[in-house]
């Protein structure tokens, strides 16, 4: 889901930038009010693991590839909006450091896997798990759930933003100038992998973590994020 | 053992793991991820390379692009996989240590 550099214009980089830049200042400010000292080590893991799962290259046989990106997981344990500068810090050093994603995606891609993904698996967990006790298999389940449809609503939105780009931009002649593909085939082809795969991935990776934080640590699953 | 050293523990493994994200797709045949396509593989599919897109498309130059070292495209799976390593040490090692100075710099002093 990383969009790299030349699959959208500039006119879509620019939106995303300037959508994103209130979005780190907010998130900035609330994790400021909310965020214990002594939760910071557990942010910190939390930028560790989603930089770390995004690695684990998940093959469909002869087809494509894609992974899990952790943010439900984070957002669920430290609050969206402390996952959203963890997600974001993990996907911008892969940006610079290893060139996946664009440069010129940054605000793109922070935006799908930083923002929407964190915040879908957060309300979707918090709606699940509403009053069930720290040890109960309502929040495992909550956060399979929870990691499932954050990443694919990140996935369709990623989709569109691949889909829209031959509408706003190409050539007199009709030959698209950044991402050929039109929406119909970006959409179903994000949604279709996230959907059967890749959507599978993050929710068993984020329920089976909740599932060990409860019997080694039920205080950090019990406290949850603001 | 404190959590943060056992979870501390856990990402150590799941760095040594990490090939696994280089070599299964090797091994099912599997190629890029959606959208993610070099400018090569672009045209191929659709017969030419978008003129904004080629543009673009060079725009950055990672230090370790692909968690790869660059020079070592000929090294085979063995030396992809040790870059691979690196990479992750590298990457998580930066990760955690800017969010543990933002986190100093945002968290609430008094707990």
């Amino acid at each position: 889901m990383h969009i790299p550099d030349g699959y959208l214009g500039p006119a879509t980089c620019g939106a995303f930038y300037a959508v994103m830049l209130p979005i780190w200042t907010v998130a900035s400010r609330i994790v400021k009010k909310t965020l214990k000292a002594r939760q910071v080590p557990m942010l910190a893991i939390g930028a560790a693991f989603s930089f770390v799962i995004m690695m684990f290259n998940v093959p469909i046989p002869g087809g494509s590839t894609g992974h899990a990106v952790g943010g439900a997981l984070v957002a669920i344990l430290l609050g969206p909006w402390a996952a959203c500068i963890a997600i974001t810090v993990a996907l911008v050093i892969q940006a610079l450091l290893f060139g996946d994603g664009g440069i010129t995606a940054i605000g793109a891609n922070c935006f799908n896997m930083a923002v929407v993904l964190s915040f879908v698996s957060y309300y979707v967990y918090k709606a699940i798990s509403y009053n069930a006790p720290a040890d109960s298999n309502r929040r495992v389940v909550a956060a399979g759930i929870a990691g499932y449809v954050g990443i694919n609503v990140a996935a369709i939105l990623a989709g569109t933003e691949f889909g829209l780009q031959p509408l706003l931009h190409h050539t007199a002649s009709g030959q698209a100038l950044y991402c050929p593909y039109g929406l119909k085939v970006a959409v179903s082809a994000m949604a279709g992998e996230h959907l059967l795969i890749f959507g599978w991935v993050e929710a068993v990776v984020t329920a089976l973590v909740v599932k060990y934080l409860q019997k080694q640590a039920p205080e950090v699953v019990e406290e949850g994020g603001v | 053992m404190k959590i943060t050293t056992k979870l501390w523990i856990g990402l150590g493994i799941l760095i040594m793991l990490s090939p696994l994200g280089l070599i299964l797709p090797d091994h099912f045949k599997a190629g890029d991820a959606w959208g993610e396509w070099g400018t090569d593989g672009i045209e191929e599919l659709v017969g030419y390379i978008p003129q904004g897109l080629e543009r673009l498309s060079s725009l950055w130059s990672a230090p370790l692009p692909d968690y790869a070292f660059k020079g070592w495209e000929e090294k085979g799976l063995g030396g992809l996989s040790f870059a691979y390593i690196v990479s992750a040490i590298v990457g998580i090692g930066l990760s955690a240590l800017i969010v543990l100075l933002l986190g100093k710099m945002l968290s609430k002093k008094e707990d």
